[in-house]
């Protein structure tokens, strides 16, 4: 049986679909028998939705415009070095 | 007109090689795609949006000016977000110079060699895609991110937040990837281990748990 710290140590590359086949074959029967790591699984996969979610950070109104605006007046300045 | 111009040579390479000619209006078409993920970058590590704004247009200065010196030309990205980086840590310092001694000093020093293991072990709720939305989740995540050392918080922004594969990733930070997956991972686990709180399942109170198992006042609802 493998330890929940080697579960743990590898979750990332499992989650992201990089694991080899014999790793996540033993990930896979971990999880199923073990609270604890499914717990963790399922958290930081929810996590990265979340957080790859280009919602969860709001730009600040007006910000494009500003930015082009300002964009324009850098453009317009001197040479390109 | 502007827009079949752009479909025809609208490569990255193509654009710059452009703008270099003295087509400098592309400029704004080169940007573009990447203005919301500089953003994103400087407030990770700013956490403060004006001083973020004014961090990337320092860095689009910046990369106005030198696009020149841009060798690989189709490495255009991963350098966009180098140069957006090194300007809001250049940004930090100077803020820090008016500050007391940095809160946020010590935990840029990272121990990379302890693996990082998980204390909390709750199930998350099932959330809604609008969940992003919330304010408390927008901050939790703000905070969570900006708690992260440096050498973590990079990897994760550009990896799982702007989607850069692994390889850009460490051509943007000038890390292997083996440095990068490291880095990445425990950065997951670290964010996931500070917005447990407020997203883990809500535990019954006791007197939720005993109405429930209570068949009279089950009955009488």
């Amino acid at each position: 049986m493998v330890s929940c710290k080697t579960i743990v140590a590898h979750l990332s590359e499992y989650v992201d679909g990089d694991s080899t086949v014999e790793m996540r074959q033993k990930i896979e029967k971990h999880l199923r028998g073990c609270r604890r790591c499914s717990a963790v699984y399922d958290s930081t996969r929810k996590m990265l939705v979340i957080t790859g979610d280009e919602r969860v950070f709001e730009v600040p109104t007006g910000f494009s415009e500003r930015l082009h605006g300002f964009l324009d007046k850098l453009i317009s300045g001197p040479e390109v070095q | 007109m502007e827009e079949k111009a752009l479909e025809e040579g609208s490569s990255e390479p193509v654009l710059i090689e452009r703008i270099l000619a003295g087509e400098k209006d592309l400029f704004h078409d080169l940007i573009r795609p990447y203005e919301r993920g500089a953003f994103l970058l400087a407030y990770s590590i700013l956490r403060n949006q004006d001083d973020a704004e004014e961090t990337v247009q320092q860095a689009m200065v910046k990369i106005f000016s030198h696009l020149a010196q841009l060798t690989k030309r189709e490495k255009f990205k991963q350098w966009a977000m180098r140069v957006t980086e090194n300007e809001a840590k250049m940004y930090r310092r100077k803020r820090r110079q008016h500050l007391y001694e940095s809160i946020d000093q010590s935990s840029t020093e990272a121990s990379e060699e302890r693996p990082f293991y998980p204390k909390q072990f709750a199930d998350w709720r099932d959330l809604p895609s609008d969940v992003v939305e919330q304010k408390e989740v927008r901050e939790a995540v703000a905070k969570a991110l900006a708690e992260l050392p440096d050498i973590y918080r990079e990897v994760f922004v550009l990896r799982d937040m702007q989607h850069l594969d692994v390889a850009e990733t460490g051509e943007a930070l000038g890390l292997g990837e083996s440095a990068v997956k490291t880095r990445l991972h425990r950065a997951r686990l670290m964010l996931r281990e500070s917005l447990t709180p407020l997203l883990a399942k809500p535990r019954p109170s006791i007197w939720e748990r005993w109405k429930g198992s209570n068949p009279w006042l089950a009955a009488k609802r």
